[in-house]
């Protein structure tokens, strides 16, 4: 399924495929939150929520996840990882701690460090 | 106007309205409470406060103030029914009310970055606003310094940090909202609205100030909570997490059982004690009966239940302010996502442990309204408080008060750990049929803070369970009181015909509607006693049981009652009737508070309707298979 919208905010977004939780853990850029696992820290550095599937209408999940603190430069860190497939993921964000799923988290873009 | 009146404190006609505005969790009911002396529910999760609630004070200057407490939002975009009520009433759409006057923004002192983004979003609203710095003990104590008068400067707005729990920075917060309210009278002109709903460039536009006042005001960002970090290490480690949370839900429930047991035999010996009083002090009559076996045999068999309710209670408040109903709802996500729901349906079906009714409402924090529906739909499936006593009662009368597994189970306890879990595992299958023929579509995701954990406030708790016992009190004392009333009445008129063999009940109004109802249920092993303390249980469970007491107490043929209840129902019932009762109470819709509010929760009819139907169909289904079932296993 592709999402006929945000591809004019995220340019390239129509080209990723749908990420998944056996995503191995990539370091570098062009990583994403839904990938890290226990204990790894990253930076937020963009999103891109053309790569999930999400029943939200188009921009909403990117309005949310802006709201909840996933923004550019927002510094974040796995702490948990729930139970099966470690997900959800409990995510600290600079202040506050956040708990996710790896298919959305796939839509936060960050760098390792 | 003359000029006299300028000297005297003006008391407006309508009172100034202030609206209590935040993210969720960050303390806005703890200061209602602080400012009104009400008692609403604080407790530490995202979503406690669903409906607007409406309170007054006095200020020092001597104007009343009314104060509105709303739900807390991340934004006033709106995701789910309960932020649309804080967006409707701020933004002064909420049935045609006016705006608010003025608002006072909570925010947690020790997570500023999302709290001001809100406040520069509600300062768009050309409103008067005043920041309530919160918590801030937490945030002396995790060494993160903010800088009051600088954030003040940044924001153009007044600071007053407060510590809510305590009152602390209640009676500076007092002394600003005078002062704004001075300065409000003096600028009438308050500027035009100029909130519209952001896009994504302008929340990151918001976040970008946010830093800029950040920079400003915040001396030291402190330490996040490594006490917090280290409980969940366990709490939510995969192998120990969702293990512990059945362990916290077991012992819940062997609790209700085991420390119930001595306040309730107290209770059932002074009932029994006032009865035998009244019943040697009043002569022969009437009046001995509608005061024995009316009153306090109906009204008492419900009272003997408070120590389990409180108990029940008492877990449920001491999780709730913890913080570990949202660590629940994480570690249930997956889980609950095998049959559609979304973790965060967890609490309002928690909620539902001790009454359906708020727990309904708290399933206005589900953004899906699919989601939603599907949560309302299976909630009263969950074993409310109400139901306690009919379980309870059956138990009793029908399981022994042994251990099982070497001591360490009791027999009881296992049974009603059973019926609860036979509660959950419906509710599980009714949602997962909902899912996936009425309630259709993809999961919403999940986006839910996890609050640091906190030591629950003693007397926090026993405010709750005194303000539960008083509830409990005032329901036995009014609703089931009259219901008993009304209830020995139908069963003593009209009297026997002189003659009669049987009890007198055998030919009042009740006992023709028991045995009109009988062959209706007797397919599901009831008998026409049952039939009739159905009837009124209709109002509610626990009154079935309070009817029951009646009904026996009047069929009695001896002058004196032969012992507790239990005792009768044991002497008096099969075993297949009673397991079928338990049955029938796991899923009959006998509660008329549940159905209003999902009514008005779903705003329709039809889900009523839907709602009484399937769960009579299932009740029938479950008692009768568990009648024929128990009967030919046991050769009865
Ligand atoms: N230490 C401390 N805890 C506080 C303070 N104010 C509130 N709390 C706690 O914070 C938690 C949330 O308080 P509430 O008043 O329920 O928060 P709320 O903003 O009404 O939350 P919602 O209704 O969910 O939006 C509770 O556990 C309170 O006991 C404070 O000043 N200091
Ligand atoms: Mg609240």
């Amino acid at each position: 399924m592709t999402s006929p919208v945000s591809g004019l905010r995220h340019p390239i977004s129509t080209s990723i495929t749908l990420g998944t939780t056996s995503d191995p853990p990539s370091s570098g850029d062009g990583c994403r939150l839904g990938a890290l696992r226990k204990g790894q820290r990253a930076v937020v550095t963009g999103l891109d929520e053309a790569a999930v599937v999400t029943p939200l209408p188009p921009g909403e999940l990117e309005r949310r996840m802006i709201e909840m603190g996933l923004i550019e430069g927002a510094r974040v860190e796995i702490l948990h990882e729930g139970f099966p497939g470690a997900d959800p993921l409990a995510v600290r964000i600079d202040d506050h701690t956040l708990a996710l799923r790896r298919a959305e988290a796939h839509a936060v873009l960050v760098t390792l460090g | 106007m003359s000029d006299t009146v300028l000297s005297t404190p003006v008391l407006p006609a309508v009172p100034p309205r202030i609206a209590l505005v935040g993210n969720p969790n960050c303390g806005k009911t703890a200061l209602f409470n602080a400012l009104t002396g009400a008692r609403q529910k604080v407790a530490n999760y995202p979503g406690v406060t669903v409906e607007r609630k409406i309170g007054e004070f006095l200020s020092p200057a001597g104007t009343r103030v009314q104060i509105v407490d709303l739900p807390g939002t991340y934004s006033l975009r709106a995701r789910s029914p309960d932020e649309e009520v804080t967006r409707d009433v701020v933004l002064g759409r909420f049935r045609h009310e006016a705006p608010p006057d003025a608002m006072v923004c909570v925010a947690d002192a020790t997570n500023l970055r999302l709290h001001l983004r809100l406040v520069l979003e509600l300062k768009k609203l050309g409103r008067p606003i005043i920041l309530a710095l919160n918590m801030m003990d937490v945030a002396v104590a995790r060494g993160c310094r903010v800088d009051a008068a600088a954030l003040s400067a940044a924001l153009s707005v007044p600071v007053v940090p407060t510590v809510a729990i305590r009152r602390n920075g209640v009676s500076g917060l007092l002394d600003q909202i005078d002062r704004s309210m001075m300065a409000m009278t003096t600028d009438l002109a308050a500027a035009p609205c100029g909130w519209s709903e952001p896009s994504a460039r302008e929340l990151r536009a918001y976040h970008q100030e946010v830093e800029g006042i950040l920079a400003a005001a915040l001396q030291d960002a402190g330490k996040p909570s490594l006490a917090t970090r280290r409980i969940d290490a366990a709490l939510l480690h995969p192998a120990v997490g969702l293990p512990f949370l059945l362990l916290v839900l077991f012992l819940m429930f062997q609790a209700v059982f085991a420390w119930a047991a001595v306040p309730m035999d107290m209770i059932d010996g002074a009932l029994g004690w006032v009865q035998a009083a009244a019943g040697a002090a009043l002569p022969d009559g009437m009046l001995k009966s509608l005061i024995t076996d009316g009153i306090i045999a109906g009204v008492g068999s419900v009272l003997i239940f408070l120590p389990q309710i409180l108990v029940l209670f008492f877990f449920i408040l001491v999780l709730e302010s913890t913080g570990y109903m949202a660590r629940a709802a994480f570690l249930l996500d997956r889980l609950m996502g095998g049959v559609g729901l979304h973790g965060r349906a967890f609490i309002p079906l928690l909620s539902s442990f001790a009454c359906a009714v708020p727990g309904i409402m708290a399933a206005r924090t589900i953004e899906n309204r699919a989601d939603r529906l599907a949560t309302i739909m299976i909630a009263p499936l969950m074993t409310c408080s109400a139901r306690l006593p009919v379980y309870t009662l059956i138990i009793a009368a029908f399981v022994p008060s042994r251990t099982v597994a070497g001591g360490m189970i009791g027999l009881q306890g296992l049974v009603m750990f059973t019926l609860y879990a036979a509660g959950i595992l419906s509710a599980l299958a009714v949602a997962f049929v909902l899912k996936r023929t009425i309630f259709k579509g993809a999961r919403e995701p999940l986006l839910m803070e996890l609050p640091s954990y906190r030591l629950p406030s003693p007397r926090d708790i026993l405010l709750g369970l005194l303000e539960r016992t008083r509830i409990f009190l005032a329901r036995a004392g009014t609703v089931i009181f009259a219901i008993m009333i009304l209830l020995w009445f139908l069963g003593s008129f009209p009297a026997a015909p002189d003659g009669a063999t049987g009890p007198a009940i055998d030919y009042s109004f009740a006992g023709m509607l028991g045995h009109a109802l009988a062959p209706l249920l007797a397919p599901i092993g009831f008998t026409w006693q049952i039939a009739i303390a159905l009837v009124p249980g209709m109002a509610a469970r626990e009154v079935a049981v309070a009817a029951l007491g009646t009904v026996y107490a009047l069929s009695e043929t001896g002058d004196a009652l032969s012992g507790s209840l239990a005792g009768v129902l044991a002497a008096d019932w099969s075993l297949p009737t009673a397991l079928s009762l338990l049955a029938w109470f796991v899923f009959a819709p006998q509660c008329v508070s549940t159905l209003s509010v999902v009514k008005r929760e779903t705003n329709s009819w039809f889900w009523m309707l839907m709602m009484i139907a399937y769960m009579t169909a299932l009740a029938y289904g479950a008692a009768f298979v568990t009648f024929r079932l128990s009967t030919a296993l046991l050769g009865g």
